[in-house]
């Protein structure tokens, strides 16, 4: 791979002028910085986290910085993901955040890995590299850099975050606990909520990535105490960091004393979800957008329920459609007639797929889900319905 | 009686709270008694078979049950329960 370079030997007089507020601290100095510019680090992910990250760890001086997304620049991105401005929307992520990189500090090297990280191409991946900064927003992703990790010995900065919650540590260091050691299963699909189901508040992100490079950096320079053993939990709103002790789990499948996991599995099987990449398959109890608008038009005689929250339903909602929102659900059966088909609907399909469930095991044998949910709706039948 | 920190994820089955003070002198027996409080935490946090879910960790202070003495752990006056599930977001 082309991350492989003669490593620098010296600072550029341009280098000493950028970086002397950094050359005056004993803890860095001239040889510390030499250390930036030596060093690889792999950003998995270039959104919430990995955007402040990339910001910080470049005017720092890291040297190499690898970015993995294939992700392109959506205007609901623009709240938190501060790498990437309005005029690139529509554009790479990967793309638009080497651009700022580049703008801030053109003496980063940055590598463009344009692909979604998988079990065929993590190890080649993550191998040129010190240290992985794991900035995903999935578990399978999540699992996969930290096995991976594990398995090449790279330490594994951590990083997560839920509406006002955020969550970082450091994983796969020495004797330290992996993410395995602290969660070893996934949570089933559907149960633990995407920040496109459940929000983020946008500087949260901001919050937590900037943790996650303070690890980054301290890693590459060999100061201080890396958050190594402990995971930090951090509550914007009642702004109170809290540390909790994480131990390396001797029983642990990856990183234990009798590893079961010795290089990587499917991590979509593990995790029980689709790959992302996957256009979605029209499974039985599947409907699409296009079908419920021609079911409407033709006035067939169906009962269209949408599970979202109320806020939802407040910025959009398809008129035909009754709200019951999915945590209500179970005490408003007796709104829904088991006699009449039923197709529920939500924002993107994953809660009207839950709600689905719940409705067949209630004795309703007639349930379809809308694909997609309102967003499909309002790429594929009624572009006027705005998408959040 | 001790102090039950309830993550963000699931205040909603918690009637909205980020704090319950729950009467129980093991870790069990606080579990048991906020489960009995909110019915619909039961499911969140255990198995059918009643064991603690693995993607859901508690804390008694900041120390991870699974490495004391799990729900046999002794809760004294004004510890501190922590439930931290694990968490998804990051990039989209």
């Amino acid at each position: 791979m082309s991350t492989v370079a003669a490593p620098p030997a010296a600072l550029t007089s341009e280098e000493l002028q950028r970086y002397s507020r950094h050359l005056i601290l004993p803890e860095v100095g001239p040889e510390g910085q030499l250390k930036l510019k030596r060093a690889k680090v792999l950003l998995v992910g270039t959104g919430g986290l990995g955007a402040p990250m990339a910001l910080y760890l470049s005017a720092a001086g890291v040297g190499t910085l690898g970015l993995v997304d294939f992700d392109v620049v959506d205007r609901s991105n623009l709240q938190r993901q501060v790498i990437h401005g309005t005029g690139d929307i529509g554009r790479k992520k990967i793309d638009s955040a080497a651009a700022t990189i580049n703008e801030i500090n053109p003496n980063v090297r940055v590598v463009k890995h344009e692909v979604a990280l998988s079990s065929e191409n993590a190890l080649d991946i993550l191998k040129d590299y010190d240290i992985v900064a794991d900035g995903t927003d999935n578990f399978p992703t999540r699992y996969l850099v930290n096995d991976a990790c594990v398995l090449l010995h790279k330490p594994n900065v951590y990083g997560s975050i839920f509406r006002f919650e955020g969550q970082a540590s450091v994983f796969a260091v020495e004797d330290g606990p992996c993410y395995r050691c602290l969660y070893p299963d996934p949570p089933p699909p559907g149960v633990v909520p995407s920040c496109a189901e459940g929000g983020v508040l946008g500087i949260l992100p901001g919050v937590i990535g900037l943790i996650q490079a303070t690890e980054v950096v301290k890693l590459i320079l060999g100061q201080g105490e890396p958050l190594k053993g402990r995971l930090l939990l951090y509550d914007a709103l009642a702004m109170r960091f809290r540390e909790l002790k994480l131990r390396k789990n001797p029983e642990c499948p990856v990183c234990g004393l009798h590893p079961t996991v010795t290089k990587l599995i499917d991590y979509h099987q593990f995790c029980g979800v689709p790959k992302q990449t996957e256009v979605p398959q029209v499974a039985s109890g599947d409907i699409s957008p296009v079908e419920v608008k021609a079911r409407l038009d033709r006035g067939d005689d169906f009962q269209l329920i949408d599970v979202r929250e109320v806020f939802e339903h407040q910025i959009c909602n398809i008129p035909q459609a009754k709200l019951i929102p999915l945590g209500e659900l179970p005490k408003r059966l007796n709104e829904i007639d088991p006699a009449r088909e039923v197709v529920v609907h939500c924002k993107m399909g994953g809660r009207s797929a839950k709600a689905a469930d719940l409705l067949r095991a209630n004795g309703f044998t007639r349930v379809l889900n809308m694909t997609g949910g309102i967003l499909a709706w309002s790429d594929k039948v009624d572009p006027t319905v705005p998408k959040y | 009686m001790a102090k039950v920190l309830i993550p963000t994820p699931l205040r909603a089955h918690a009637g909205g709270q980020k704090e319950v003070e729950v009467p129980g002198a093991t870790v069990g027996e606080i579990l048991a008694a906020l489960t009995a409080q909110f019915g619909d935490l039961r499911q969140q946090l255990f198995t059918d078979e009643g064991r603690l879910r693995t993607f859901v960790n508690v804390y008694l202070n900041d120390e991870d049950v699974r490495y004391l003495d799990r729900d046999k752990t002794p809760a004294a006056q004004g510890d501190t329960l922590s439930i931290v599930p694990s968490i998804a977001g990051g990039v989209r």
